[in-house]
């Protein structure tokens, strides 16, 4: 697999005209070894995008529902060498991008470069690492990234500055993820004035990447809500809870209810 | 050479700010504003002023004869069990405080293992008259009751932290994603020199009052201001930064780290990071930490809730590496056992997480005319039960 193709799945899909839908899951929960199964239902569900949870004994961004099944998972035996065996012929069966999200120790712990390497062996797209800085990632870390053909997704916040929006903007060769609100994951019902004239306002920067939301969309309203002006939308904790009710049989109802 | 903090926010490799894009805003108005607001002439004198009026500065510097006499050399003790509240924690609850009212935060959050540290910062807070929420661990709560009714008694609210193992780490993750959840009217204050810079860099500052105080204070009694030794517990490292500060780069002083053993180095309970621990990402900070090979963060044990910390602070983890410092690991069983002897020697209870201190005499020879000054950084009153329990009193 070259790097081009690798770099292609998520600018490809970017390019897609229509609103995407990402689903972000713990791997290893509700069961170890649910991973490919989840991935391989999803993709069947319609769905744009995956975002595979490396889970982590502290995640800082998390709110209660993404911290609880990432614990459960590390409890099931969860770690970075059974994931990636569990993904090794992933891309027999699946074609979306896939992301890899991840807290920085495990991943550090790895090795990046040996963490990167193995992403692209499996044809993992692009990582989500919410606590390795923009400055340490663009000095320390840029070469390898490009080197495994991985694109590495950096978040803002409606705290972030317009002139830092620009600089991750400059740096960002994907999607930038839009954090909806002040708020760990999980922790919104419904978005009010101040979300939409966020998500407006950052719409208008004319940005080169397209920016996907992510944080509290968990109904179809709040998805319309959130694509209204991005490109698309990021559901984590509210699909944990369906499959905490449902096991995996029916992920397909959940993703039918978001995107009807 | 130097073992301080650079201007990129390292200790040597250590140190940075590993936090999520949330965080960021918070943490960079920190950043810029906080050695301006420090150097502040009012900022100085309401400070001083506190510390001296409130918090009863300078805590003595006190030759300890009897405990010199058994082991051969000339001991003095940093009386920091003698301050308001019962230990260092308070000099940086009131230098963050202060810091907060500069940045015009109405709200304060704070996370605490044992208490010592909510109980600093509810002080504080009555002080000041702001609101104040401390997160600590449901398994804390309930181990160290006294400690939060102080809290509740000040004014404070107790939130427990029900997520992970429920203690010191997760108290301080809940902290965070208290931050994450309320940016722009809250002040996070930290209780030790860990977190994202500048926290560790601030903290160290605000408690560097300690080697200050002793370098002058040691001029008067010996002549000097170099003792041959510095001692002092680290958990996170708060009291041993302060203690050390003002000696950093001057190698005639020897500084020696002790940390907690737990039940043994290898028992499995334990909370020696510089030799269980490998280099890694905790709360922010890139430092030594105790961690599975799969970089899980795991959970350490000590008799002392103080030292019940899975990582050290990034100066801690670069004096380690550098040299520097020398880091002594000491039992239970061993601290128990010097708490006992100083309380029989000089009339003076420590807190366990001091005792690991006292506990090095046991284990090194100092000659007779060398100047060891000990970091007493807390009493004893709040660990009562457990020496209680341990000597069946």
């Amino acid at each position: 697999m070259t790097t081009q193709v690798n770099m292609n799945r998520i600018n490809q899909k970017l390019k897609e005209d229509k609103k995407l839908l990402s689903i972000y899951f713990s791997a290893g929960y509700p069961n170890l070894n649910d991973t490919v199964s989840i991935i391989e239902n999803l993709e069947k569900s319609d769905i744009d995008m995956i975002e595979i949870g490396l889970p982590f004994s502290d995640p800082l961004a998390d709110g209660p529902t993404i911290q609880a099944s990432s614990t459960q998972a590390l409890k099931n035996g969860m770690t970075t060498d059974i994931l990636f065996s569990q993904l090794k012929d992933i891309r027999k069966t699946v074609s979306i991008p896939l992301i890899i999200m991840g807290y920085f120790n495990p991943i550090l712990q790895y090795g990046v470069e040996a963490f990167c390497k193995k992403c692209q062996e499996i044809g993992i797209d692009g990582l989500i690492i919410p606590d390795l800085p923009v400055d340490v990632y663009n000095e320390q870390y840029k070469s390898i990234f490009q080197k495994y053909g991985l694109i590495n997704v950096f978040l803002i916040t409606p705290q972030t500055s317009m002139e830092r929006i620009r600089f991750i903007d400059s740096i960002s060769e994907g999607f930038i993820y839009m954090v909806s609100s002040a708020s760990v994951t999980g922790g919104r019902s419904g978005f009010g004035d101040e979300q939409t004239s966020y998500f407006k306002r950052i719409a208008d920067m004319n940005l080169k990447n397209p920016q996907i939301v992510g944080f509290g969309i968990s109904t179809n309203e709040t998805f319309k809500q959130a694509t209204q002006y991005a490109k698309g939308a990021i559901i984590g904790s509210a699909f944990i809870k369906h499959l905490d009710k449902n096991r995996l049989s029916k992920i397909s109802e959940f993703t039918t209810s978001i995107l009807n | 050479m130097t073992y301080n903090i650079n201007d990129e926010g390292y200790y040597g490799e250590f140190g940075g700010a590993y936090i999520p894009e949330m965080l960021y805003p918070n943490v960079e108005e920190l950043r810029q504003n906080y050695l301006k607001i420090m150097a502040e002439p009012s900022f100085k004198e309401e400070f001083d002023q506190l510390l001296k009026d409130y918090v009863g500065r300078p805590s003595p510097l006190y030759f300890a004869k009897r405990l010199s006499e058994k082991y051969t050399t000339k001991i003095y003790l940093k009386r920091e069990d003698l301050n308001h509240t019962g230990a260092h924690k308070v000099n940086n609850t009131i230098g963050q405080i202060l810091m907060a009212k500069r940045l015009g935060k109405t709200r304060i959050i704070a996370e605490t293992g044992a208490g010592q540290h909510g109980v600093a910062t509810a002080t504080v807070c009555a002080l000041m008259g702001i609101k104040c929420i401390v997160y600590m661990g449901e398994i804390d709560i309930t181990r160290q009751a006294p400690n939060v009714a102080r809290m509740k008694m000040l004014g404070a609210e107790v939130r427990p932290a029900l997520s992970g193992s429920r203690t010191l780490k997760d108290a301080t993750n809940e902290a965070i994603r208290d931050w994450i959840n309320n940016p722009v009217d809250t002040h996070y204050i930290i209780g030790s020199v860990v977190g994202p810079h500048p926290y560790p860099d601030m903290v160290a500052r605000f408690q560097a009052i300690v080697s200050k105080e002793i370098q002058w204070q040691l001029k008067d009694k010996e002549g000097t201001t170099k003792p041959n030794y510095v001692i002092a517990c680290v958990g996170g490292g708060s009291n041993a930064a302060g203690a050390y500060y003002h000696y950093l780069d001057d190698t005639d002083v020897k500084l020696i780290a002790v940390e907690a053993a737990g039940k043994g180095i290898h028992s499995g309970e334990s909370a020696a990071t510089s030799v269980l621990g490998r280099e890694g990402i905790i709360h922010g900070s890139k430092t030594l930490l105790m961690q599975t090979n799969d970089g899980q963060i795991t959970e350490p044990y000590s008799i002392s809730a103080g030292l019940d910390y899975p990582g050290v602070g990034p100066m801690h983890a670069h004096l380690y590496k550098s040299g520097r410092a020398e880091f002594i690991s000491i039992t239970d069983d061993q601290a128990m056992t010097a708490g006992l002897e100083l309380s029989q020697l000089e009339g003076i209870i420590p807190a366990i997480e001091s005792s690991h201190a006292f506990a090095v005499f046991e284990q090194k020879t100092f000659k007779p005319d060398d100047i060891v000054v000990i970091n007493l950084s807390g009493r004893g009153d709040k660990d009562l039960q457990n020496y209680i329990e341990h000597f069946k009193l």
